[in-house]
């Protein structure tokens, strides 16, 4: 045990000396919440409409009155045609194009129906899907007036039934508070894979592992020495992303603390085990770091993080059990947001101990001091 | 001390080693010869458990190498061909980080490294990667040293280190050997073979001779003469055209020149400046290990 510390007083030093690698630690990652937090934000506003109103009733232009009232949508009345309308949506000018064709009012006096055309940029499919919902509901809430102006119905008909939603552990629906917990949990992981198996690979790649090998110091004590310190700056980072969470973000801290730190500790070994293993392969930094990026991107991107895991086709969901980043997303949300118990993610917990000692095993294997 | 018996290692597509046999007693200070290539980096990795042969086997101080190991760490000095210390620490950082590792501390081997270490004291905290070659190779020195090692393995140790840095390097393994510590230095250059207690000639893996450095060279079996003259290209072609030389190589300012038992210096001089070359003079000389090594090596 005193060679791990000898071990671990060595790398600290060298890591608070490595003038280019300290910034990379400390305040990329910082900056890159504070800044991709915004960046993340799904919320639509400002959506340019572009109406051509062929109708010109008095029924049509209260239905764009209904939208221009709307501070999510910016409109702009043509009487002209078709063409101009998918022009400038063909051109950017506009994010929707919609048409309200001749003789709107009187097919809804006479038959109680009548038919939009609504025209989007799909190229955002989720900003398209959004406002389409958007449209819809303004268009709903039209409909009602509608039916008492053009029929005289008092009471109006409305909809039998009503869906009232309430988004529960989010309320307000704020991403902030989806996304501030999801990029912690990622940022954690970053520095634990990325720096750790760099920092294995170095002394490969200049050499002083030869130097060490030839030691008496063992694999485990060499091993710790060079995984702790990360496991250390990686529970840093996630203390000061909290704080600036809550800080700058507001975002609800419900659950217990100790226990997200609790779960994080585990956690960082399956990252830093990675890495290791990483490392293990690899020979020179540039190698680990492809590798580090080729795992990260996909962990990232199947970790439910910015598209929910219960929407992806049912293979992809099945690689995400192997997704260790996945884990820690639904637990730091579960904890920040839900306020769950230790009981609430045991099963998390298992798995998650489960892979640390899987992957660390694997990469303890692989590495060899002899060839 | 160090028993090597038929030693073999093959990488990929080279054959690295090819039953190579080393016996170093106790105390001596051994020196492996060889160009670039030869297999001394290969055969010290293998002796100090970097690598395994792939047959052959290895004792270090009566202990074998593959299977005991850990003894081998324990009590191995070993110095790599690169400089492999942390460039980021400074002279002391290291030096402390080493002694920590073998568990024991600068201080309680102070006596060993004292004569290497004064010369570094005032770098004490400079960072190794900004310390000067021959600097450089002393802190290393001191690191293989630190924990009072019974063999020091040096690879190459003056490769790219100046004359005056090699000459102190030399005479500072002489004062380690003298302390009872047995040395194994491994170098390129031909001129070094004189400090050693014996030299191993390696060439392409194989070892081709052990002996005395002052006697070694006698397995010379051909007369030997140093030719000079003016324009020495045109010479060492008219040499090599003769039917009585068997070999000429040129060495500084002289061709070396391998003589068939039949050939007479003499009559080569007289012919030679009939041939133009007013200036040729043909000297017996003594043959060195270089002159050797170019024999065996063919």
């Amino acid at each position: 045990m005193r060679t791990v510390l000898h071990m671990l007083r060595k790398e600290f030093l060298q890591i608070f000396r490595n003038k280019g690698m300290l910034p990379i630690i400390f305040v990329a990652p910082i900056v890159q919440l504070l800044v991709l937090v915004h960046a993340a934000d799904f919320e639509v506003r400002n959506v340019r409409l572009m109406v051509n109103d062929m109708d010109g009733s008095p029924t049509s232009r209260a239905l764009i009155d209904r939208f221009g009232a709307s501070e999510r949508f910016q409109v702009t009345v043509t009487h002209c045609c078709f063409e101009k309308g998918m022009a400038a949506l063909d051109a950017g000018a506009t994010d929707a194009f919609l048409r309200i064709p001749v003789g709107f009012e009187q097919d809804l006096r006479r038959s109680m129906h009548g038919s939009l055309m609504l025209d989007l940029n799909g190229v955002d499919g989720q900003f398209a899907s959004l406002v389409l919902l958007y449209s819809r509901s303004i268009i709903g809430n039209e409909q009602v007036d509608l039916m008492q102006r053009l029929h005289g119905l008092r009471d109006a008909p409305k909809p039998p039934v009503d869906a009232i939603p309430r988004f529960w552990y989010n309320l307000g629906m704020d991403y902030k508070n989806l996304m501030v917990p999801g990029l912690l949990a990622v940022l954690v992981t970053l520095v634990g894979m990325f720096l750790s198996s760099m920092n294995i690979v170095r002394e490969k790649e200049i050499g002083t592992i030869e130097q060490i090998n030839v030691t008496p110091i063992r694999k485990w004590q060499f091993i710790l020495g060079k995984l702790l310190p990360f496991w250390f700056i990686s529970l840093f980072l996630l203390a000061i992303g909290l704080a600036l969470g809550k800080l700058f973000f507001h975002i609800p801290i419900e659950g217990s603390v100790l226990l997200l730190f609790a779960f994080a500790g585990v956690y960082l070994w399956v990252t830093l085990g990675m890495g290791l293993f990483i490392s293990t392969v690899s020979d020179t930094q540039q190698q680990s770091m492809f590798l580090s990026w080729f795992f990260l991107v996909i962990f990232v991107l199947l970790s439910g993080l910015f598209t929910p895991i219960e929407n992806m086709p049912h293979w992809a969901q099945v690689i995400t059990w192997f997704d260790p980043v996945s884990y820690f997303v639904q637990v730091i949300r579960l904890v920040l947001l839900k306020g769950s118990s230790a009981m609430d993610i045991a099963r998390h917990f298992g798995i998650v101990v489960l892979y640390a000692a899987a992957i660390n095993g694997l990469a303890v294997m692989n590495y060899r001091k002899r060839a | 001390m160090i028993a090597i018996e038929g030693i073999s290692k093959r990488y990929d597509e080279v054959q690295a080693l090819r039953d190579v046999s080393i016996d170093v007693p106790e105390g001596e200070l051994f020196g492996l010869i060889g160009p670039d290539g030869a297999g001394k980096t290969t055969l010290f990795r293998l002796l100090v458990t970097l690598l395994l042969p792939d047959t052959g086997r290895m004792t270090f101080d009566g202990r074998d190498v593959v299977t005991d190991y850990r003894y081998v760490r324990r009590h191995v000095g070993y110095m790599p061909g690169s400089f492999s210390l942390y460039q980021d620490l400074s002279v002391r950082e290291n030096l402390e980080f080493f002694a920590s590792v073998f568990q024991t501390t600068v201080e309680a081997n102070y006596d060993l490294i004292k004569d290497i270490y004064v010369m570094l004291e005032p770098f004490a905290e400079r960072r190794a990667g900004a310390l000067s070659g021959g600097m450089k190779q002393k802190l290393a020195l001191s690191c293989a040293l630190i924990h009072k090692p019974k063999v020091l393995v040096l690879d190459e140790p003056t490769t790219g280190v100046d004359a005056v840095s090699r000459r102190e390097f030399w005479a500072m393994l002489r004062k380690l050997k003298d302390e009872g510590i047995t040395i194994l230095v491994s170098t390129p250059y031909m001129d070094e073979a004189a400090q050693c207690d014996r030299v191993g000639l390696i060439q392409d893996g194989q070892l081709l001779r052990t002996g005395d450095p002052a006697t070694i060279a006698q397995a010379f079996d051909r007369p030997l003469y140093a030719a000079t003259g003016e324009d020495a290209y045109r010479l060492l072609q008219a040499l090599r055209q003769r039917e009585d030389v068997e070999e000429v190589h040129p060495f500084g300012t002289a061709l070396h020149v391998t003589a068939r038992s039949d050939m007479d210096p003499d009559n080569v001089q007289r012919q030679l400046r009939e041939q133009g070359f007013t200036g040729a003079h043909l000297a017996p000389i003594r043959p060195g290990i270089e002159d050797l090594f170019m024999r065996l090596m063919r």
